[in-house]
């Protein structure tokens, strides 16, 4: 594997060799001494041309705990904002020798843009791009719920995942979908008709209206964030409504199954899509699931950067 | 390709090591093996069992993988990280005997000493090893040997243990070139 652009690039045995690496990485994570010699000499480049906390800051405690070196690059105070292109961004960092590239852009596919061309040479981490994928963000998911549910098993068959709320403009259920159902489980997603994508029936997912109907039968619910920045129409009538038909109250929580967890992938809408109370209940593993991303990330990174230029085709 | 060591002169190899671990180290009680995976690690609890029926107590047994710190990852196609399990009782102030199938290069051996390091500062380090077969590229020499094999460098000697192969053996093939 030489780049991570989208989870439909995986094969399931892909899928879960990074899984059970970051199984052993977490450990790494839990010891006294968070660092390991394995990237030393190694170049990253964070090239973020938008807003990110999470992804960002995990991408780099990855990096720095496998002893890379980590150049951090945002569209803000670079010449992005001048109006650099991607093709002229690229080369820069190609010259400067940087073996990885973890970009976040707002258009979709530019993780794919920068892989095709011969613009660099080295690695490209997709860490979302627009509103198509964020294959990161869905393997920590599939992490942090193996974990939990997973019974020791490899995959995730047998369980059942609603992925609620803002499907349209959201990368992350993409990315989900995808991995989930690779991973053998069975997902639905639940959300207004407006803020489901067209074609959704080619999905490997069930599609409901009906949050009450789809709550108690599940043992994840991954409740999405509200993307007010993307949104240019009216999607819902008002933010009561919506919380009203598609949030995830105390009332609602209280008719999950027993053992089963809440996930979000975050920054959460407290009270929009996510009480106060949920997120900060037993049930949720919001938190969890950023400590995760750090080991799925350092996974993400040693399977792309660790093994030499023989799997990359030497040139 | 030539059997070097049967199931049996393994079986002894292994008997044998153990009490030179026991003697050396004057009995159990501060010793933590730490097998390399995957077949050191097979080792290393054979090992430790046969030191339990020596001793009659049981031997802090433990794996250490070493791939995270290996010096030619560059130059290989990425491996899978095996488990590191380390015995509860740590291993700072104790005597970690460390067991690998193929004692070669010896650079197995220094990556291991670096993750060592990340875990704890042992009294001493040793090595045991079931079979040496020379051409190290690094001052390491092992503690206690299976077998020593003197072999040529496009030689593969090749190990197999009952719990992963089916069966003990090690053999020298001539590697096709």
């Amino acid at each position: 594997m030489r780049h991570l652009l989208s989870i439909a690039d995986l094969s399931k045995a892909e899928a879960i060799s990074i899984l059970d690496t970051a199984t052993e990485l977490a450990r790494v994570s839990d010891g006294a001494v968070k660092k390991l010699p394995t990237l030393r000499g190694r170049t990253i480049v964070n090239l973020f041309a938008e807003d990110s906390t999470r992804t960002r800051i995990s991408f780099e405690a990855a990096a720095k705990r496998l002893s890379a070196d980590v150049i951090n690059f945002s569209a803000k105070g670079s010449s992005l904002s001048k109006g650099e292109s991607l093709k002229d961004t690229a080369m820069t960092l190609q010259a400067m020798g940087a073996d990885a590239v973890v970009i976040r852009h707002s258009a979709s596919g530019a993780a794919q843009r920068l892989a095709d061309n011969q613009w660099m040479s080295g690695s490209v981490v997709n860490a979302g791009d627009g509103t198509h994928e964020h294959p990161s963000q869905a393997l920590l998911d599939a992490f942090t719920i193996r974990k939990h549910l997973g019974m020791g098993g490899a995959d995730l068959s047998g369980l059942n995942v609603a992925i609620v709320g803002d499907v349209l403009h959201s990368r992350v259920a993409r990315s989900n979908v995808l991995l989930l159902s690779l991973l053998g489980a069975k997902v639905s997603l639940v959300a207004p008709p407006t803020l489901l994508p067209l074609g959704i029936e080619s999905w490997p997912a069930e599609v409901s209206y009906d949050f009450d109907a789809v709550i108690p039968h599940v043992d994840v619910v991954m409740m999405l964030r509200v993307q007010q920045e993307r949104m240019t129409d009216l999607f819902f009538p008002n933010a009561r409504e919506y919380s009203r038909y598609f949030g995830l109250n105390a009332e609602r929580m209280a008719s999950m199954k027993p053992g089963a967890i809440v996930m979000h992938p975050g920054p959460m809408n407290r009270g929009l899509e996510i009480s106060a109370e949920v997120a900060d209940s037993a049930r949720s593993v919001i938190t969890e699931q950023v400590t995760n991303g750090v080991s799925v990330r350092m996974a993400i990174l040693y399977v792309l950067l660790a093994g030499g230029a023989l799997e990359a085709g030497s040139n | 390709m030539s059997v070097a060591l049967s199931a049996q002169d393994i079986s002894r190899a292994l008997t044998r090591i153990s009490h030179e671990i026991l003697e050396k180290n004057q009995g159990a009680s501060n010793i933590v093996l730490l097998g390399i995976p995957t077949r050191g690690a097979h080792l290393a609890a054979r090992i430790s069992e046969i030191i339990q029926t020596i001793e009659g107590t049981e031997v802090a047994t433990g794996t250490l993988d070493i791939t995270l710190f290996r010096d030619d990852l560059r130059l290989r196609p990425p491996r899978a990280i095996m488990p590191t399990k380390i015995p509860t009782s740590g291993i700072e102030g104790k005597d970690v005997v460390l067991i690998d199938d193929v004692l070669f290069s010896g650079r197995t051996i220094r990556s291991a000493l670096d993750a060592l390091g990340e875990i704890g500062r042992p009294q001493t380090v040793q090595l045991a090893a079931l079979v040496d077969r020379g051409h190290r590229e690094l001052p390491i020499k092992a503690d206690f040997v299976g077998k020593n094999l003197p072999t040529s460098k496009n030689q593969t000697v090749k190990v197999l243990l009952a719990e992963i192969d089916g069966r003990d053996e090690v053999s020298i093939e001539e590697e096709a070139k």
